[in-house]
């Protein structure tokens, strides 16, 4: 029987969570040496957990665990910019995702990487050089506080030359030769501010693909979209949910038209709306939506979920699992219908995520 | 031989790692090139590209302040700082 196991990545080190019956938690850490870790994922075929992490004494690192955890090694070797690659400077290891034999990274500034021997040394894949909008994308006037650079990567399942990729508060990106060309995929997503650009300039937050990759989900800035052409075009679907703004985001792994997402207030609190704690679900795709809080905390929870603060797994009937950036970590084995805080209060929390280990 | 202190923050990112060894070495710049002989991906620890000394990291060398090319002499104490940051 498998069990299952959560990564936690918090601003204080990387947490290792395990349970054989997604109910009582075993916890672990924190590791990374505290350092803030921005995303951890365990990679299923080798069985090797990465974390990538930055300290601000030490920099950049990406941290790797072949045994759940127990024992670390961490690289930076190739993790950064070439002198004269017009002054990009690597801030921060922002995310990390194995995929077909290769690792790939997304740093800030905005530049993608990868490993071929398992995070023991990195090569620049590309920076995007030559693509509209990024002298703007990679100026600090127009970056956010705790800004990410290349925030997401999101690999195709079986075709190892076609991933996703999103830079910061500017695009979706599509490659389909194995990162050597990008196409921008924003068709049909909105805009509420001047527009420098017409296929550059969308704030994506966070996209889900459901597991056929042709049905997309997206939490943008301004709304929730879906694509049913693996992001080549979106079509808003936010009507029914309390607001437009969020960042974490999930798709159920058997239905194509189940998708959870947390709304929150689009002010600069981005938090809960009202205080009360709630995961929003569709069954239609995002025709209707449907609030589920039973568990979760209802009066005066002013807390947020960063954009790989939730994961769901693969069960039958699949749990979800949320971390918040003020350290609560909440978990339902009913396919959102009910909620409880596992595992204690922890760091603020960046990442979650979830694989089933034999 | 200079005299070098490192940070309690180091030994853990490279098991065996002393925080008081010997390293002969006529600057600052060469001191970390001897670390990261030894304890590979040590550079990456303490230096930015550039290479350039990162910002929370301090070098003194005989109590003032130094940057990678500052001289270090045979009886030199060399320290090296985690600056006190973050919360």
């Amino acid at each position: 029987m498998s069990k299952s196991v959560l990564l936690v990545g918090t601003r204080k080190g990387c947490f290792v969570l395990e349970s054989e019956d997604r109910r009582d938690w075993a916890v672990r850490g924190p590791y990374c040496e505290s350092w803030p870790v921005y995303h951890a994922v365990l990679d299923r075929d080798s069985g090797t957990i990465f974390a990538a992490a930055a300290s601000e004494w030490h920099g950049s690192a990406i941290w790797r665990s072949a045994d759940l955890g127990e024992t670390w090694e961490h690289s930076s070797e190739g993790l950064g910019y070439p002198d004269g690659d017009g002054g990009l400077k690597l801030s921060k290891v922002s995310n990390v995702r194995p995929a077909h034999g290769r690792l790939l990274v997304g740093a800030e500034s905005a530049g993608l990487f990868e490993s071929t021997d398992g995070g023991e040394t990195f090569s620049l894949v590309t920076t995007l050089e030559g693509y509209e909008g990024r002298e703007a994308w990679n100026d600090p006037a127009q970056q956010p506080p705790g800004h990410l650079g290349l925030s997401a990567i999101i690999p195709h399942p079986s075709d190892a030359e076609r991933f996703w990729i999103i830079v910061q508060g500017f695009s979706l990106f599509e490659t389909t030769d194995g990162g050597k060309t990008w196409a921008p995929r924003n068709k049909g997503l909105r805009r509420d501010w001047p527009a420098d650009y017409e296929d550059i300039g969308f704030c994506v937050h966070k996209v889900a693909p459901a597991s056929d990759f042709d049905r997309m989900y997206q939490q943008n800035h301004v709304g929730m979209h879906r694509s049913d052409d693996g992001g080549k075009s979106w079509t808003e679907i936010t009507e029914g949910l309390p607001t437009e703004f969020g960042f974490a985001a999930a798709t159920h792994p058997h239905d194509r038209d189940t998708f959870y997402v947390i709304p929150l207030d689009p002010g600069h609190g981005r938090t809960m709306p009202d205080g009360k704690v709630a995961v929003w679900r569709t069954r239609d795709a995002g025709s209707s939506w449907q609030r589920l809080d039973r568990g979760l905390p209802q009066e005066n929870a002013y807390v947020g979920v960063l954009r790989e603060g939730m994961a769901i797994d693969a069960h039958d009937t699949p749990g979800l699992y949320f971390g918040t950036s003020t350290g609560q970590l909440f978990a339902s084995t009913d396919e959102g219908e009910s909620w409880s805080q596992i595992g204690g209060l922890f760091p603020g929390i960046t990442s979650v995520t979830h694989a089933s280990v034999d | 031989m200079a005299e070098l202190h490192l940070p309690a923050t180091l030994p853990p990112l490279f098991p065996g790692l002393p925080r008081k060894l010997e390293v002969d070495a006529a600057t600052v710049g060469e001191v970390v090139s001897r670390l990261e002989a030894d304890w590979p991906g040590m550079r990456d620890r303490l230096c930015e590209p550039g290479p350039a000394i990162r910002p929370h990291i301090h070098f003194y060398v005989d109590r003032e302040r130094a940057q990678l090319d500052t001289p270090v002499e045979a009886r030199s104490r060399v320290d090296v700082i985690a600056a006190i940051s973050g919360g």
